[in-house]
C-alpha cells in the first residue's frame, strides 16, 4: 500500500530487540550503570533463563516492553508526516538530520584495531549483514582465528577476541548484543588478546 | 527652531495618532535567550537642537540667541526631557499627548522597531521619524518558519534600505528577523552609512557570501556582526578575508549559521586584529583544533560558538591533542557557550574549567546523553539560560534540576522530529524542572507524552512563568496517565502564571482549554495553536476575553467564519491574525476586509492549489497604514 512508507512500520514493529531502537536514547537510558549488567544486554525474549545480576534490568525491560506494545494498542493511528510539524526550523531538522542520514547513507565506518599490530583498519559495519559474516571478515583481514563463540563462554578456544567499545564507552564482546544494536551502538572495534578479554561477557 | 516641517493637516495627524501603534508595536518577546535581538535602545548622543547645551551633530543651524517665544521655551525644555525616554511604549504615550509632543518625540527618537514591515511604508516611517539611528524590522509570520507559507511571500529590505539610505545618513544599527534581504541591499546599506556599526539579521534569507564581503570591507566602524539561523548561499566568496587588515572594532562576530567553510587562516588573523572581541561564535567547519588556536588568541571572549568541537581528523591512537581543558581554562570571561555542531562526546568535559561562571549554555545540536551531561551540569549553579537537546532525557532534565537553581529560561528541542516514536523526555523532566528551578520564566518543551498533573505542577511551582510553550508532538495527544484531554494543564498555567504572555498549546484540547485562556488569559500577547479545539466557540473565547492579544497563530484547527467575525473588534489593536487550514471561506474573509478598511488580508494559497475555492487555505492578516503591498506575488490574494 502506498502509504506504508508513511506508517514508519519498522519503528512500531514488535521485534525481538530491546524496545526504542528508533530512539536510541531511551534503550539506552534503561541501563544500569553497572558492567556486569550490561555485558548481559541481551535480547528479550532470548533470556528464558535469568541470568544473575540482570534480572532487575530484565524486569525493567519486560515491563517497558509491555508498556510499548500496550501503547501501541490504545495509540492513535501512526500518521503520515505533517507538513511543518512538529514546528521545528528547517535549519534546525537539516542540521540533525544532516546527522543522521551521514551516519546512515554513507555508511557506518568504525576503525578496528588488533593488539599488537601495527595499523589500523577501517571497516564499514552496513556491508555485513550479521555476526558470522563480519568475523568472518575480521579474521581475514587480521589474519587470526576467534574461536566459536557461545553466550556463555564468550570465545572459546582463541588467542584473540573480538571486542568493541559501544555509546557508553564500555568494551563488550561482539556477538552479546543483537545485530541491529550493535550496529548503532558500536563505536570501535578491538581484537583484544584473550587475556586481556577475561571479564567481558562473563556470566558470573 | 526644532521644527522646521509644514505643519501636517489635522486629519493626517489624527490618523498618525490614533493609528500610532500599527508602527510602534509595543509588543515585544521578552524571553531572553541566547538569539533574541536585543533592542539597544539607550540615548547614545545628544539631539537637543537650537538653544539646548550640548549641540551634537545633526543639529540644526538656526542661531540660538533669537528670543524664542514661550511654547518654544516648552519644547525645548521637552526635548530634553523626552530624549531620556527609551522605552517604546512610554514613546508612543507621549507622542499621543498633543501635536507639540508628538513632533518633538518624533525628533528625539532614535530607535525605530517595525514590528510587522508592511504595517508602515518606509517613506513614511522616514519622514515621521528623522533622526533614527537604529532600525528593526520584522518581517514574515513565524509560521512562515515551517514550510506554511510559499518562498518568496515578500518582507524585502529592498524598499526600506532605500528610503534610509536618503534620511538617515546617521544610520548605525540594522537589526531584521525573517525578512528577505539580497546582496545588493547589503551592498547600498555598507556604502550608504559611513558610520554604520551593527548588523543582527536573524532568520533572514536572500543574500551570500558576497554581500558579507562588502560589507566587512566597506563598513569600518563595524563593531557587530551577527548572522543568526539565517540561511547564506555559498558564493565561493571568502568574506572573513574582507576585513581589514589593519585592525577592527568588531565586538561581536556570529555565523555559526554559515553553511559554508570559511578560510581559518583569515579567521585567525581576523582574531588577532579585533581586539575589542568579545562575542565569537564559529560554524561547524572550524575544527577543536582550529578553536584551540582561536581561544588562546582571544582569552577575552565573553561569548563563545565552539564551532564542530570534533577534531579535523581523526586524532591516531594514542596521540595527545591539544591541550582543551588549559584553553577553555585560560578564558576566564565566558559566560556563554554554545556550538557543539558535530560534538564526539568525550570532549565535553573540557569546558569545565567556565561552567561555574556560565550563565547560558547552548547544546541544542549536540547528540549527547544524560551521562555525558550530568558531570557537566553539576558545576552549572550559575547557569540561567540552557537549550539542549531531548537526547539527554527525563534523567538529564533531573541533574538540571538539581543544580540550576537560577534557570530562568530552558528549551528542549527533539533529536528526532517525529510523532511515532516513544520520546526519551516525559512529564517526568518537567516535573522535576518545575520542582528544581523555581525561578523559570521561560520555557520551551518538545515532548511525546505530557500528564496534566505534571503542568499543574509546574503551574504552581514556576509562579515567574512568563512564556509557556508545550509542544506535545503527536497530534491530539491526551495526558497519557489519564486518557484526558489537555486542557485542566494549559488552564493551571494560565489561571496560576499572572505573569504569563505567552502561550503555546498542543496534545488534545477541547474548546473548554479555550475558555480557560480567554477567562484567564488577561496578559497574553502572543497564543500559538495547533491541532486543538472543537468548535468556533474555541477562537470565539479567546478574541472575546484576551485584551492584550496581539499576536494569534492557529494551523489546522475547526475555527470558521464565525468565530472569525467575532473578533472584529479587536484586530486593530493586533499585529496579526494567522490561521491555516481551519474552516474559512472566501467570503468570511471578504467580510472581515470590508468591515476593516486598515486591515490588510491575505489569502495565501498553496502553490500546486491556485484555483479560487471557496475554501481559504491559508488568512495571514494585519493592521497596516497603507493597504495593500504592491509586492504581491501571485500566490496571495489581497481581499
Amino acid at each position: 500500500m502506498e502509504f506504508e512508507r508513511d506508517l514508519h512500520l519498522d519503528a512500531t514493529e514488535l521485534r525481538l530487540g530491546l524496545p526504542g531502537t528508533a530512539t536510541k536514547q531511551s534503550s539506552e537510558k534503561q541501563k544500569p550503570n553497572s558492567n556486569l549488567a550490561k555485558s548481559n544486554k541481551r535480547s528479550l525474549p532470548d533470556m528464558n533463563e535469568e541470568s544473575e545480576g540482570s534480572s532487575r534490568e530484565n524486569s525493567r525491560t519486560v515491563s517497558s516492553n509491555e508498556k510499548k506494545s500496550h501503547d501501541q494498542e490504545t495509540a492513535p493511528p501512526i500518521k503520515a508526516q505533517v507538513v511543518g510539524w512538529p514546528p521545528i526550523r528547517s535549519y534546525r531538522k537539516n542540521c540533525l538530520q544532516a546527522k543522521k542520514l551521514e551516519a546512515e547513507a554513507a555508511g557506518l565506518y568504525v576503525k578496528v584495531s588488533m593488539d599488537g599490530a601495527p595499523y589500523l583498519r577501517k571497516i564499514d559495519l552496513k556491508v555485513y549483514k550479521g555476526y558470522p559474516e563480519l568475523l568472518k571478515a575480521l579474521e581475514e583481514m587480521f589474519k587470526f582465528k576467534a574461536g566459536k563463540y557461545s553466550e556463555r563462554e564468550g570465545y572459546n578456544g582463541s588467542e584473540h577476541v573480538p571486542t568493541y567499545e559501544d555509546k557508553d564507552g564500555d568494551w563488550m564482546l561482539v556477538g552479546d548484543v543483537p545485530w541491529d544494536m550493535f550496529i548503532s551502538s558500536c563505536k570501535r572495534l578491538r581484537i583484544m588478546k584473550e587475556s586481556e578479554a577475561r571479564g567481558l561477557g562473563c556470566a558470573v | 527652531m526644532i521644527t522646521n516641517k509644514k505643519p501636517r493637516s489635522s486629519d493626517t495627524d489624527s490618523i498618525y495618532m490614533r493609528d500610532d501603534r500599527t508602527e510602534m508595536s509595543e509588543d515585544d518577546d521578552r524571553s531572553p535567550s541566547p538569539n533574541s535581538i536585543t533592542h539597544d535602545s539607550s540615548p547614545t548622543r545628544t539631539y537637543t537642537t537650537g538653544s539646548g547645551p550640548g549641540t551634537g551633530p545633526g543639529s540644526s543651524s538656526v542661531p540660538e540667541y533669537l528670543a524664542p517665544c514661550p511654547d518654544q521655551v516648552l519644547e525645548n525644555v521637552l526635548e530634553n526631557v523626552l530624549w531620556f525616554l527609551t522605552s517604546r511604549k512610554d514613546r508612543n504615550a507621549a507622542s499621543l499627548v498633543c501635536r507639540s509632543w508628538y513632533r518633538v518625540e518624533a525628533l528625539t527618537r532614535s530607535d525605530l522597531f517595525i514590528g510587522n514591515c508592511y504595517a508602515v511604508s518606509p517613506k513614511r516611517a522616514t519622514s515621521r521619524f528623522t533622526r533614527i539611528r537604529s532600525v528593526t524590522l520584522k518581517g514574515r509570520p513565524r509560521f512562515a518558519d515551517f514550510n506554511l507559507m510559499p518562498p518568496n511571500w515578500g518582507a524585502h529590505l529592498a524598499p526600506w534600505v532605500s528610503a534610509m539610505a536618503l534620511t538617515y545618513p546617521w544610520l548605525e544599527k540594522v537589526h531584521l528577523k525573517r525578512m528577505s534581504v539580497t546582496d545588493d541591499d547589503l551592498a547600498l546599506l555598507a556604502e550608504s552609512f559611513s558610520g554604520f556599526k551593527e548588523l543582527v539579521l536573524v532568520c533572514c534569507d536572500g543574500f551570500g557570501t558576497s554581500g558579507l564581503a562588502i560589507v566587512a570591507s566597506r563598513c569600518r566602524q563595524l563593531k557587530v556582526l551577527d548572522l543568526i539561523e539565517s540561511e547564506v548561499s555559498d558564493d565561493d566568496v571568502d568574506w572573513i578575508s574582507y576585513f581589514p587588515d589593519t585592525g577592527t572594532c568588531l565586538e561581536s562576530l556570529i555565523f555559526d549559521c554559515v553553511e559554508c567553510p570559511i578560510d581559518f587562516d583569515a579567521l585567525e588573523r581576523l582574531v588577532a586584529n579585533s581586539p575589542s572581541l568579545k562575542k565569537l561564535r564559529l560554524n561547524r567547519h572550524v575544527s577543536m583544533g582550529q578553536l584551540h588556536r582561536l581561544m588562546v588568541q582571544a582569552p577575552r571572549l565573553t561569548h563563545l560558538g565552539t564551532g564542530s568541537f570534533s577534531p579535523s581528523e581523526d586524532v591516531a591512537q594514542g596521540e595527545q591533542g591539544p591541550d582543551y581543558v588549559s584553553a577553555f581554562a585560560g578564558c576566564k570571561s565566558i559566560v556563554c557557550l554554545s556550538g557543539f555542531r558535530e560534538i564526539i562526546p568525550d570532549y565535553l568535559p573540557a569546558i569545565n574549567p567556565v561552567c561555574a561562571n556560565l550563565t547560558s549554555l547552548n547544546l541544542s545540536y549536540a547528540n549527547v546523553s544524560a551521562e555525558h551531561l550530568k558531570p557537566i551540569i553539576s558545576n552549572c549553579h550559575k547557569l540561567q539560560i540552557f537549550w539542549v537537546l531531548d537526547s539527554i532525557c527525563d534523567e538529564g532534565l533531573q541533574a538540571v534540576a538539581a543544580t540550576c537553581k537560577e534557570l530562568r529560561e530552558l528549551r528542549v528541542f527533539p533529536f528526532e522530529a517525529r510523532e511515532d516514536i516513544e520520546g526519551p523526555v516525559s512529564e517526568v523532566g518537567l516535573q522535576a524542572v518545575s520542582e528544581g528551578c523555581r525561578k523559570l520564566q521561560s520555557i520551551l518543551y518538545f515532548c511525546q507524552r505530557m500528564t496534566n498533573a505534571a503542568v499543574v505542577a509546574m503551574s504552581k511551582n514556576c509562579p515567574d512563568l512568563v512564556v509557556f510553550r508545550l509542544c506535545i508532538m503527536g497530534r491530539h495527544r491526551p495526558d497519557h496517565v489519564t486518557g484526558e484531554p489537555m486542557d485542566e494543564g494549559f488552564g493551571a498555567i494560565v489561571m496560576n502564571c499572572k505573569k504569563l504572555t505567552r502561550l503555546a498549546v498542543s496534545g488534545l484540547l477541547t474548546d473548554r482549554a479555550f475558555a480557560y485562556i480567554g477567562k484567564y488569559g488577561k496578559i497574553v500577547r502572543t497564543l500559538s495553536v495547533a491541532f486543538a479545539g472543537d468548535s468556533d466557540m474555541g477562537l470565539k473565547y479567546v478574541l472575546e476575553g484576551c485584551p492584550r492579544l496581539q499576536k494569534l497563530e492557529i494551523r489546522d484547527s475547526p475555527f470558521g467564519d464565525a468565530a472569525l467575525l467575532s473578533g472584529l473588534h479587536h484586530y486593530y489593536n493586533m499585529r496579526f491574525l494567522w490561521m491555516s487550514a481551519c474552516n474559512l471561506s472566501n467570503q468570511g474573509c471578504q467580510q472581515i476586509a470590508q468591515a476593516l478598511p486598515r486591515l490588510v488580508v491575505e489569502v495565501i494559497k498553496h502553490e500546486d492549489n491556485l484555483d479560487m475555492d471557496e475554501n481559504v487555505d491559508t488568512l495571514y492578516m494585519y493592521r497596516s497604514l497603507e493597504g495593500p503591498r504592491d509586492d504581491v506575488p501571485r500566490f496571495v490574494s489581497i481581499l
